[in-house]
């Protein structure tokens, strides 16, 4: 649009460079204000994210290859060890699920004696993560699963430890998801000892949490286990989030500073599991 | 220039395609609050060099992607690369006959006020961030400046050799 009228004889002067300033600096406030006031602009940002895309695969690629070559590199000894330890480890595991399907079936047996609903177990997808991106004031991930495949915003994402985030904003074949550590992320958890309710704040650093709302006389101590509650509506109940680490009793304070460290180890998952929980899937 | 226009564009598009991708690179955790503004650097160049075809617009356009693919509020990076491509092209002819030293500090100012912007929406849209993390990508990117700036201006002479 510049180019065109280029035939200017000095060439210092841009035409109209202040107008459009103005006019483009109007536009972006007008789309902040839409944006992270109401929302409006999520078909917008999804066709932007369909252009970004190739971006991230090709970002991506030489990840990709370095880990399929090391695989492909690994050696015949290497793999056997694998391979041991892992039909050890699957030993074990199938003695704990046997142990389990028991328990899920008596668990089932009383619910039904109790006439309560029987929690239908969730659907889980594996995804994997394509970027991540972890300033100190936005801990986002980026995986491979979108609207294509039935992910919708505020879905949970655990790993094989705990909670992982929820997804923000789904794309076609991709979603961003928001981990619990992003410091404006609040998780509705509960003790599993004692069934005390909080929240768990994210603090922007990997390995802590904070529970900003404990009372000085609250029972919690170190090694508590924080399971998700429910209660939020997004997170399904039930799964570890986090184990308390310390708690700081002030006591010309009204709240106690407790810091919690994630069950999932956030900065270093590869693969992560997307939930659809039974009521959620009835209601989209 | 307007003749070769769009046959010049090509070489300028591929560099920001870069830029982008280098914003979107894992990288280990102690390096991420340094990760330089490379699209800043970038777009500052092009702005400086060929300030007709390469201005307020286009920096737009590129912030809107730089914030889908960084998922930062939607306008943030647009508002303030516009703005910072808007003071290059200001400046541009003086910017040109600037020794490499004086360059490199207007740089540094250049990417300061492109940070204190991103600062000053995050702390509007009431997202706190520690401000000492906003002086990383400044410091390095005025580091980075000079190398950016010589790789850069390699892409266009050669370019315009080839012609």
């Amino acid at each position: 649009m510049v180019a065109s009228r280029s035939s200017n004889s000095n060439p210092a002067r841009i035409p109209a460079l202040v107008a459009r300033v103005v006019l483009l600096v109007i536009a972006s406030i007008l789309l902040m204000v839409l944006d992270h006031r109401q929302n409006h602009l999520d078909a917008v940002r999804r066709t932007l994210g369909t252009a970004v895309y190739p971006i991230q695969i090709v970002v991506d690629a030489p990840f990709r290859l370095w880990a399929w070559m090391r695989e492909a590199a690994t050696n015949r000894n290497e793999l056997q060890l694998q391979v041991s330890r892992l039909q050890a480890e699957r030993l074990l595991t199938n003695a704990r699920l046997q142990r389990l399907s028991a328990l899920e079936s008596e668990n089932a047996r009383l619910r039904d004696l109790l006439e309560a609903r029987t929690h239908v177990r969730d659907e889980v997808r594996v995804a994997e993560i394509m970027a991540v991106e972890a300033n100190p004031y936005s801990h986002s991930i980026v995986i491979n699963v979108g609207k294509r495949e039935g992910a919708y915003d505020g879905q949970a994402i655990v790993d094989a430890a705990g909670v992982i985030g929820q997804v923000i904003e789904t794309g076609l074949s991709t979603s961003q998801a928001m981990l619990i550590s992003d410091p404006s992320h609040s998780l509705p958890v509960e003790i599993n000892r004692n069934g005390l309710r909080t929240i768990a704040n994210g603090t922007g650093e990997f390995g802590r949490l904070v529970l900003p709302f404990i009372t000085n006389n609250a029972d919690i101590r170190p090694g508590d286990l924080l399971v998700t509650s429910g209660l939020g509506g997004a997170f399904p109940a039930g799964y570890p989030v986090a184990v308390i680490d310390t708690v700081n009793r002030i006591p010309q304070e009204p709240f106690a500073d407790v810091s919690a460290t994630p069950s999932a180890k956030l900065d270093q998952v590869r693969e992560v599991m997307l939930i659809w929980s039974s009521k959620e899937t009835t209601d989209e | 220039m307007s003749s070769g226009g769009g046959s010049q564009r090509l070489p300028v598009i591929v560099t920001i395609i870069l830029s982008l991708m280098l914003m979107v690179v894992p990288l280990p955790d102690w390096a991420v609050p340094f990760r330089p503004d490379w699209v800043a650097i970038t777009l500052i160049y092009w702005a400086m060099m060929t300030p007709r075809t390469w201005s307020v617009g286009s920096a737009w356009i590129v912030g809107l992607l730089l914030d889908v693919a960084q998922g930062t509020i939607f306008g943030q990076h647009a508002l303030a690369l516009c703005f910072i491509v808007f003071i290059t092209v200001r400046f541009h002819l003086l910017m040109r006959v600037f020794p490499m030293q004086q360059l490199t500090a207007t740089v540094f100012a250049i990417l300061a006020l492109y940070q204190f912007i991103l600062f000053w929406i995050n702390g509007v849209a009431g997202i706190d961030v520690p401000a000492v993390t906003y002086w990383g990508p400044v410091i390095t990117g005025t580091l980075f400046w000079p190398v950016a700036t010589g790789l850069l201006s390699g892409v266009r002479s050669w370019t315009q050799l080839g012609r």
